[in-house]
């Protein structure tokens, strides 16, 4: 093309926008949010692989951890003795806490920390100075909820075990934690030294034993634990180190990045929608100025690349404008996430996200731009002739061209979202699903807005005959607005009610007569006061359970080291590396039901033995077992080798004490163990009573309640909840930009419209009821098709994810609704503003 | 001057399909146009006028029958083909102007030339402008002008890029008397001095007695 066509090109599409700049300009805010979404997830992510980086050390606070769940033998301290410069220890169990002032208990996560640690990082107290008086002996340092819940403050005394403690202060971070890990149990800091006052540890009590390493300046932290390695596991010991860590927080992170990124994504898809949309719009009221360019000489490839020109145009407007509010939501999203990550984010910008973003959003609009484009070449240059010529365009099935730009798009998407996932099958997996989504929301859409125009009373008042008909007026943009809407709608939708299902289930065990409190750590000489004692409480002993815990070392012959290194392995990580806790006893509980294989409810044991033990069938599954497979343990220290004689389902939903593994009595009657006890408490009081009784007379037992499960299980869902629900705050917000820039659109020819009506006699009121019908109409369509496709969801998740019953509750959906169509009428209305009192006489003078 | 008619219209024949069958608007319609003559069309609504001047422009291609413009068959080339003969050999007016609403006078006048890459339109434009009398309107819009000024407007754009036709659809349909007497006496007077053939479409006998030659239509068929 000659660079004076070019020019040509340049100036035709600045003059043609000159009347519609304003309207132009609105378009391009549809793609806006969709970017800003996209930016603000992509700087986030940034944010945190920069925090991640820079402060990894403090992610562990050492340069290695060695662990293990039993003291550390002579020979263990011997071989901890040569590792590194500096080291510290910490002690971890779970016990009762009983804060004497208001005579309140609760379980908490005690750390019995000796030496300097962390190492890196800094542990945060108020006042600062707690986090190094404490370590002097005889002060506490719980975490702040703690205090808050117990109103408790600095110089209150706390009791643990036989230890009363002073407060030095709050806990308000640690190097390595976030603080959600914490909440069933929150973290209580104690010195080393004061550990053995309490005497909570004895024989077969759940805890973890920590020796914090720092290695000498200048050593290469990489190549000394691939050295020391082998050694600590030769040692029987677990480690842990900072490389681990960051994988391990990375790919959490990660997974709640491609979400957060595929809501982003929906958001600009929605946004490139309703461009394609604006576009279409405005060539519809170009194609007089099209028919008078073709007439005087101009090639159709000349019009389309003028509107082109326009659409980049707005495009780059609407991506710039994005960018600007994804920055700056960039700066107010970690705030909210903050609680999730160990760690302080970086407030520096990266860029690449930036460019990412905008690049996205500019290309996923000109793609999304060009159906509408490559059709308005078809503009027939007799429509200057006469207004009469139909002013459609063929929508150009048979054009090569379209098909190409179809198929581009097509491509693009599955691209953007294979680019998004780990497995190329698993983002085509996401790109089919998304498709399949958007086709039922478009059903669904499609079938209301079908059914509303059948069923459709005609004894309606014309007001409301004549809102609705507009729902159906040519060139109409109802099932793009009732899709943004709606699926921003169903988004929101799905995350409250899905919250809602976890949140009645537990509390329907609550109310179902089922038990809802746990004694456990009891040890097997206390097992019968404990019972005696909650008989005196008038509550009822439903269930006590022996506790065994044990590591499979050795699955059908396989080494579990040997396995968790095999890159084919179907079996998760923590399966193999978990502490079971087991128990063993001659019957079935009731909360299951055996599958396979024969159950064996006793069994001599002799040492050597293969044990026949029964396993939960959905781990059998993972681990690839069938029945007669082997199995070898470690029992504290013995290797006990076992036989899958029977395959089990249970019923995890219950409050009750279930197992992966059962063995039958007699084999672990003389390992360490501690008994667990279940009972159902009537009320809090009753619960507190129990509580604080078993924690006076028995300090090393430990008591949970199903209350405080429910409040951190509602705590988390919340906070990840909230997160969801700004990212569906964009797709509604698209919805929303969407609608007010389509009513825009449409905004000369509603003008003609309500002129006409007032000239054959309609008042203002009656045009404003008409606008606010045909708003609230397309308010409830909207929402009807999101609360449909969210109740499908929220059942689909329920029953297959989290296999629950489901009774959705009403609240939230009226709620949202109401709150769809309440914004839908507002919006409309508002972007209508003048259409119902412009003064007849210049619409007509201008249509002359 | 050249020796071939400028238009020569052979048995065209457009029709519409319908439900109730094909619709025949226009039927065997001849007639040739030699360079710099005059003629006009006349018939009254709905007699295939304005069809036929669209089949004769190119803007639409007949059910049988052929046009040949300057020499070119219309029907045997592309639509981009027939948008660059336009372009270069014709000009036309309508009934309702199609100004350019979002274009100043001036800039609706330049469009023609501007479309070839021709960039000195401006004072060709200018100087067309100033012989319709509008020398002083070229930077309003077409909403800042009445309907006759548009008209005009419309003329120094038919006439910029110095047609050999022009092809002319009820100019003076919108416009009063004395209005369409001067819209007339431009178009005639250009017509003249740079020697471009005339179409005109009009169903006022007063006007189609101004040129040289009148076909007149009735129900799709000529009645000379």
């Amino acid at each position: 093309m000659r660079r004076s066509n070019i020019d040509f090109l340049f100036r035709m599409a600045w003059r043609d926008s000159r009347s519609s700049r304003r309207r132009l300009l609105l378009f391009s805010i549809s793609i806006s949010l969709g970017v800003a979404a996209l930016i603000s997830i992509g700087l986030f992510r940034a944010s945190l692989a920069q925090a991640i980086d820079d402060q990894a050390r403090s992610l562990l606070g050492a340069d290695l951890v060695v662990e293990s769940s039993r003291p550390f033998t002579p020979a263990q301290e011997e071989m901890l003795r040569s590792l590194g410069e500096a080291q510290a220890r910490e002690v971890r169990f779970r016990t009762m806490a009983l804060f004497p002032i208001s005579g309140g208990t609760r379980l908490v996560s005690v750390r019995a920390l000796g030496g300097n640690f962390p190492f890196y990082g800094k542990m945060e107290t108020a006042p600062s100075s707690a986090a190094q008086t404490f370590r002097n002996g005889g002060e506490a340092v719980p975490e702040e909820s703690l205090l808050f819940q117990f109103r408790s403050q600095a110089g209150d005394p706390m009791k643990i075990g036989d230890v009363t403690f002073k407060i030095a202060g709050a806990l308000t971070k640690m190097p390595g934690e976030a603080s959600p890990a914490a909440s069933f149990a929150p973290r209580v800091y104690i010195p080393l030294q004061n550990l053995a006052q309490t005497n909570l540890l004895r024989p077969g009590s759940l805890a973890r034993y920590l020796n914090f390493v720092k290695f000498a300046p200048g050593i290469d932290v990489a190549s000394e634990v691939a050295r020391l390695g082998p050694q600590i596991e030769k040692a029987g010991l677990e480690y842990d180190t900072v490389a681990k860590r960051k994988k391990d927080l990375g790919e959490a992170l990660d997974n709640l990045y491609r979400f957060l990124n595929l809501v982003g994504f929906i958001s600009l898809l929605l946004g490139a929608v309703g461009v394609a949309s604006a576009i279409q719009a405005h060539l519809q009221q170009k194609m007089r100025t099209a028919a008078i360019l073709r007439c005087l000489g101009a090639a159709g490839r000349t019009t389309v690349l003028v509107y082109l020109l326009q659409a980049m145009a707005m495009g780059l407007i609407g991506v710039l404008a994005g960018a600007v509010i994804g920055l700056v939501t960039h700066r107010l999203l970690p705030g909210t996430m903050q609680k999730f990550i160990p760690f302080q984010l970086p407030t520096a910008i990266a860029w690449t996200p930036v460019w990412g973003g905008m690049a996205t959003g500019l290309a996923v609009c000109i793609l999304f731009a060009l159906p509408p484009l490559l059709r308005f070449r078809r503009v027939s240059p007799l429509l200057a002739l006469r207004a009469s010529v139909d002013e459609t365009v063929a929508s150009g099935w048979r054009d090569p061209t379209t098909w190409l730009v179809y198929f581009f798009i097509a491509t693009g998407l599955a691209a953007f979202a294979i680019s998004q996932a780990e497995a190329w099958v698993d983002g085509l997996f996401v790109a089919g699903g998304l498709a399949v989504a958007i086709g039922v929301l478009v059903g669904i859409a499609r079938l209301l807005i079908f059914l509303v125009r059948k069923l459709l009373p005609q004894r309606w008042s014309f007001v409301f005959r004549q809102g609705l008909a507009n729902l159906y007026r040519p060139n109409n943009r109802t099932l793009l607005l009732t899709l943004s809407l709606g699926l921003g709608t169903f988004l929101l939708l799905t995350t409250y009610l899905t919250r809602d299902v976890l949140l009645t289930q537990f509390r329907s065990i609550d109310a179902n007569n089922q038990p809802n409190i746990f004694l456990f750590d009891i040890q097997p000489d206390q097992t019968r006061a404990v019972a005696e004692l909650v008989r005196q409480q008038q509550l009822p002993v439903i269930q006590e359970a022996p506790i065994v815990t044990m590591r499979l070392i050795e699955v059908k012959g396989r080494k579990s080291s040997d396995l968790l290194k095999d890159p084919q392995r179907k079996a998760p990580e923590w399966e193999l590396e978990r502490e079971y806790r087991s128990t063993y006893r001659a019957e079935l509980s009731e909360t299951e039901r055996m599958t396979a294989g024969k159950w064996v409810g006793h069994f001599d044991y002799n040492p050597g033995d293969t044990v026949p033990v029964s396993v939960e069938q959905e781990i059998a599954k993972d681990l690839g077992l069938t029945i007669g497979d082997t199995l070898v343990f470690d029992v504290q220290g013995m290797t006990i080798k076992a036989r899958v004689a029977s395959l089990r389902e249970v019923d995890w939903k219950r409050f009750q004490t279930n197992f992966f593994m059962v063995f039958p009595t007699g084999v672990l009657e003389k390992a360490p163990t501690f008994n667990v006890l279940v009972s159902r408490v009537p009320t809090p009081a009753a619960s507190a009573r129990l509580q604080n009784a078993a924690v006076a007379k028995f300090p090393n037992v430990s008591a949970l309640d199903l209350t405080s499960v429910i409040q951190t299980v509602d705590s988390i869902l919340t906070k990840v909840a909230l997160v969801i629900r700004i990212m569906s705050l964009f797709a509604v917000g698209t919805g929303l930009v969407v609608l007010g820039s389509t009513i825009w659109s449409g905004r000369y020819q509603r003008l003609k419209e309500s002129v006409l009506l007032r000239t054959l006699g309609a008042s203002r009121a009656q045009i404003w009821k008409i606008l606010g019908a045909e708003y609230l109409f397309l308010g409830l369509l909207a929402s009807a098709t999101g609360i449909a496709l969210a109740l499908g969801a929220s059942w689909a998740l329920a029953v297959f994810t989290f296999k629950l019953g489901y009774t959705p509750s009403f609240l939230p959906i009226i709620a949202a609704g109401l709150i769809v169509t309440a914004l839908t009428v507002a919006v409309g209305l508002l972007t209508s503003y003048g259409v119902g009192s412009a003064p007849p006489l210049a619409i007509l003078r201008e249509e002359e | 001057m050249n020796s071939f008619p400028i238009l020569n219209v052979h048995a065209l024949t457009k029709s519409y399909p319908t439900g109730a069958g094909p619709l025949t608007v226009l039927h065997d319609i001849s007639f040739s146009l030699a360079q710099g003559a005059t003629c006009s069309i006349l018939g009254p609504s709905g007699s295939g006028k304005t069809t036929l001047l669209g089949l004769a422009a190119g803007l639409d291609l007949p059910t049988s029958g052929a046009v040949l413009l300057n020499g070119i068959a219309l029907a045997e080339i592309s639509e981009d083909e027939r948008a660059r003969v336009r372009n270069e050999h014709v000009g036309f007016v309508f009934q309702n102007f199609q100004l350019i609403p979002t274009l100043t006078a001036l800039e609706n006048v330049t469009v023609p030339m501007e479309l070839r890459g021709d960039r000195s339109a401006r004072t060709l434009a200018l100087d067309l402008l100033q012989r319709v009398g509008l020398g002083e309107r070229g930077d309003h819009y077409p909403a800042q002008l009445s309907g006759g000024e548009q008209q005009r407007v419309a003329l120094a754009r038919a006439f910029i890029n110095r047609p050999k036709i022009l092809f002319a659809d009820e100019p003076t349909g919108n416009l009063d008397a004395e209005t369409s007497q001067t819209v007339i006496e431009v178009m005639l007077e250009l017509n003249r001095n740079a020697g471009t053939a005339l179409v005109l479409v009009t169903h006022d006998p007063d006007v189609a007695h101004l040129t040289e030659r009148t076909i007149r239509l009735r129900n799709g068929e000529m009645v000379e």
